[in-house]
């Protein structure tokens, strides 16, 4: 059952969501020491989530996700739950309160089973950086999920929840729904609150959720979205209707098909972007090709950006507080062998790289720089629009590679989230869809992107893909 | 202490405040001194994974009231993060202001009639406190140290001056005035012995005529006396080191109060890259005219004005009256006095009463309203109350409050008729005849023996200025 369907099941009482959990544990368990999705289960709290939720029902509550079972990527906060952004220096601690985004979720009756691997602290594009082992994708096992929110998507791809939620920074929720052939949206920055979620880099993160079908992906990002007074920086606007326009089509819409989206990616992505761009102009859409050449900059500007914000929102891990402390002679011995221990690879080269970014002498070469072309992004994105309403590309260059393939690359996997990072720098939305197998049957992603708040349009145009490709 | 002729100091200071809301900074945990230890936090300004900084209306309030007290220009402006790793500061960032403060380019004036120009008044969080225990108790060489975060993302303003004060008895008068500035417009209670007013200053000499010297930054200084000690002691060390042929270092000095003397905490070499980037978790700040407006509108006369006020009151004030003047000012009862004038009190009588008896902690006296001060002072006036007996009425309602009648009469201060002290003195020099003929014959020094006597019969409700006088008429009769 999807995520439609447990709800209205467990609403009209034909079934409880007792026992939705319960056979979604069943599936966890099944698969969940092969895949390493879940790094922390809390099986006995989601039963008693879940009969709360059945007495709610009982009570004439209106749910729109009642008993829908989820998986949260680890880097969301939930009260009195382990919760460590996949990293090592966070062991043990359980938060004291919940994110935003699971208040909501509870609220609407959705069941969270437990966290999601992930990479450390968001930073990596196969969830092989976790401090707790990388995730297996869950089509061929072989293989890595994507990431940062492999585990999120893993958990959806292997069926043992319907929905997820992930957190995207450069393409960490799209890259992974691509390679485990699931829907994945980025909403526009501000659409949803960031109250709660473990920051990589504070300007460009945002959650968004996992579905294997648009329907799904919609309703639940109906349900997280909307102003949070906890967020300032979230948007002033009440959530938009999205469900309600699934099925708007897109005949008469202006369709971008963007070169610096495709370029470099495999000749088997490419063709897949082309062909989707077919079913769109045969739904009464107009396909054009653009060219923004200001995107080829997104990958240089992002790894100044991101990591500059990371080095900063990171240095509280410093071993006073929370989280492993690894003692040492004086207060800044502690902090460094704690940070040394407790840190992966992938971490100190992005806080170095921040650090340096952000230096005296250097801020305005690099940091500075990269606002800059930031700026330029932005404005080029705008001239888009003025002409399409609706970006085309690929979401990630090739299908889900081989585990190990690339973690001694670290240039060869940034490249995994060029076509995505341009929506995160922008401040934009951007939905990847399922479209189309490339190698060994492996899914393909194409990616819909629109300006801030366009995310009815784009899910409607991923509606109308989903369709094409016979679903 | 000065410089030889010829040589001039140049100091600047940054003085801290911290802010009188009601809730910190960036969440809403109480803003209050002197709760036990971590008891007002929270996620937010415990720094902890996924929190997120709200800003505070009311400290934007006040900081621009700040701003528009010293005459500064209120600017849109943002939030950055200074970089730094410190135990007492949950996130190693503490959210501050930088390039774009609120406030910029103001200016003080101080009673001297000298101006000190302000460069700006900016917004920032306070961090939590550190004790550290064993060793020196400073953070380097302590067996443990203990933080209270209570204080984390209590609200600052920061006030930095121009580089225009030319002596510490200057920063001295400078730092009073800011305080007095500071109290008026409601933002700060001023209290620099529970740390929230801070001031470092920055110190250095040169030759007149030529640029200015290598400047060093004194920290740790307490009070108004640490802050012109320290300042003069400052100066004279960095002439004597030029003055021998040395130079003067860039680098932070800690004041030590008990051995008079600055010692290098830090020098430049040392010195931190806090690596300040706009902080993204927060909007732009930027307070539209009404809102602007709406606050000076509510900022009340600052000291400098209500100095004049008092002091217009006064015909060919003396030096005294004129300290006094600044004592009531300081004090923040001028109110009082203007409440006591209005009663019909001599305005004499009324500042010096409002600066002697009332010069104690402001927080020590919450009974006293302007209108039991005026009715006490008027009692006293009347004769209805000795002066002795005023004060005494003065401290009751201090602590106590209430009716200055009633609390004389409470504490039996009833007046004493003229008839009635005849009749005492009658009988005291039927009691004590050697000693009134000693008087009588003219040894000025018995009238204390009397007083006294009568005093004590008297339980001292006896006008002394009443009794000396029937003695005098006594004489010789």
């Amino acid at each position: 059952m999807n995520a439609l369907e447990v709800a209205a099941s467990v609403r009209a009482g034909a079934t409880s969501a007792v026992e939705v959990v319960a056979e979604s544990l069943e599936r966890v368990a099944a698969r969940n020491e092969e895949l390493n999705v879940f790094i922390h289960l809390d099986a006995e709290g989601a039963l008693a989530a879940a009969a709360r939720v059945d007495e709610r029902v009982a009570a004439g509550e209106a749910l729109p996700l009642a008993g829908v079972p989820v998986a949260l990527k680890d880097n969301l906060c939930v009260r009195g739950q382990p919760t460590t952004a996949g990293s090592r220096i966070l062991a043990g601690w359980r938060p004291p309160y919940d994110a935003t985004v699971v208040e909501r979720l509870a609220a609407a009756g959705a069941v969270a089973l437990g966290k999601a691997n992930m990479d450390e602290f968001a930073m990596g594009s196969s969830t092989e950086t976790s401090a707790y082992g990388p995730t297996r994708n869950p089509l061929d096992p072989t293989r890595v999920p994507g990431g940062s929110s492999g585990g999120s998507a893993a958990a959806v791809a292997a069926g043992m929840v319907p929905v997820a939620l992930g957190s995207d920074t450069g393409g960490s929720i799209r890259q992974p729904a691509a390679l485990c052939g699931l829907v994945g949206v980025k909403p526009t920055y501000g659409l949803v609150s960031r109250y709660g979620l473990i920051a990589f880099a504070s300007s460009l993160d945002q959650i968004g959720p996992f579905a294997a079908t648009v329907a799904e992906a919609a309703l639940v990002l109906e349900v997280i979205a909307g102003h949070d007074p906890l967020d300032t920086t979230s948007l002033p606007e009440a959530a938009p209707e999205l469900s309600s326009h699934l099925d708007d089509g897109v005949a008469g819409r202006r369709v971008g098909l963007c070169r610096e989206l495709v370029e470099g990616a495999d000749p088997e992505v490419v063709a897949s972007v082309h062909r989707a761009a077919e079913v769109l102009a045969g739904a009464g859409a107009t396909v054009e090709e653009v060219s923004i050449p200001e995107l080829r900059l997104g990958l240089s500007a992002y790894y100044l950006i991101a990591p500059a914000e990371a080095s900063s929102n990171l240095a509280r891990y410093d071993g006073v507080r929370y989280g492993l402390r690894v003692d040492g002679p004086d207060v800044e011995a502690m902090n460094v062998a704690t940070r040394t221990v407790g840190f992966g690879d992938e971490v100190k080269r992005r806080v170095m790289l921040g650090t340096y970014a952000l230096s005296a002498g250097y801020y305005d070469a690099y940091y500075g720089q990269a606002l800059k072309v930031r700026t330029r992004m932005i404005e080029a994105f705008a001239r888009a629009y003025a002409r399409v309403d609706t970006l085309l590309g690929a979401t990630a260059p090739s299908v889900a590679f081989a585990l190990g393939a690339k973690t001694q690359d670290p240039l060869a996997m940034y490249l995994s989230d060029v076509f995505t990072i341009p929506t995160n720098l922008a401040g934009e939305a951007a939905v990847s869809v399922p479209f189309g197998a490339g190698e060994a049957g492996l899914p393909i992603g194409v990616q819909l992107l629109g300006p801030a708040r366009s995310e009815a349009r784009l899910l409607g145009a991923a509606r109308v893909l989903e369709a094409g490709e016979g679903r | 202490m000065s410089l030889p002729e010829g040589w001039e100091m140049v100091v600047g200071l940054e003085v801290h405040t911290e802010l009188l809301t009601r809730t910190k900074l960036f969440c809403g945990c109480a803003n209050a001194f002197g709760a036990e230890p971590n008891t007002q936090t929270c996620p937010v300004c415990l720094g902890l994974p996924g929190s997120l900084p709200v800003l505070n209306r009311r400290a934007v309030d006040l900081a621009m009231a700040i701003g528009l007290a010293l005459h500064a220009t209120v600017s849109p402006s943002t939030f950055h993060r200074k970089n730094y790793f410190y135990p007492d500061m949950p996130k190693d960032f503490q959210i501050s202001q930088y390039d774009r403060p609120i406030n910029a380019g103001g200016y003080l004036d101080l009673p001297d009639g000298s101006r000190v120009g302000i460069e700006r008044a900016h917004l920032e969080e306070d961090t939590g406190k550190s004790t550290h225990l064993g060793g020196s108790g400073r953070i380097h060489g302590a067996e443990r140290s203990l933080v209270d975060y209570n204080r984390s993302g209590v609200p600052l303003v920061e006030i930095v001056s121009a580089p225009d004060i030319r002596s510490a008895a200057q920063a001295r008068a400078y730092a009073a005035e800011l305080r007095g500035i500071l109290i008026a417009a409601g933002a700060s209670d001023g209290r620099m012995e529970e740390g929230s007013m801070r001031i470092d200053a920055n110190v250095s000499v040169h030759r007149v005529g030529e640029p200015f010297g290598t400047r060093c930054e004194m920290k740790n200084l307490n009070s108004l006396r640490s802050l012109q000690r320290a300042i003069d002691y400052e100066a004279e060390r960095q002439y004597a080191l030029v003055a021998s042929g040395g130079v003067v270092r860039q680098e932070t000095r800690h004041w030590d109060e008990d051995r008079g003397v600055t010692a290098t905490m830090r020098s430049k070499e040392e010195a931190d890259d806090y690596r300040y980037f706009q902080e993204p978790d927060l909007v732009d700040l930027a307070p539209e005219a009404a809102w602007v407006e709406a606050v000076r509108a509510g900022l009340g006369p600052m000291p400098a004005e209500r100095r004049a006020r008092l002091t217009a009151l006064l015909t060919e004030p003396t030096d005294a009256q004129l300290d006094a003047v600044g004592t009531v000012v300081d004090l923040g009862i001028d109110g009082f006095v203007e409440a006591a004038v209005a009663a019909g009190v001599e305005v004499d009588r009324a500042i010096a009463r409002a600066a002697n008896e009332l010069a104690g902690d402001p927080h020590e006296r919450p009974g006293l309203t302007g209108e039991g001060f005026a009715e006490t002072l008027r009692l006293e006036q009347a004769g209805d109350l000795s002066a002795t007996q005023a004060k005494t009425v003065l401290s009751t309602l201090a602590l106590a409050g209430g009716d200055p009648a009633a609390v004389a009469r409470e504490l039996g201060f009833e007046r004493m008729a003229a008839d009635e002290l005849e009749g005492l003195l009658e009988r005291l020099v039927a009691e004590h005849p050697d000693e009134w003929r000693r008087y009588d014959e003219g040894d000025d020094k018995l009238a204390q023996f009397f007083t006294g006597q009568v005093m004590r019969a008297t339980r001292g409700q006896a006008d002394g200025k009443v009794v000396l006088d029937l003695l005098r008429a006594r004489r010789g009769r």
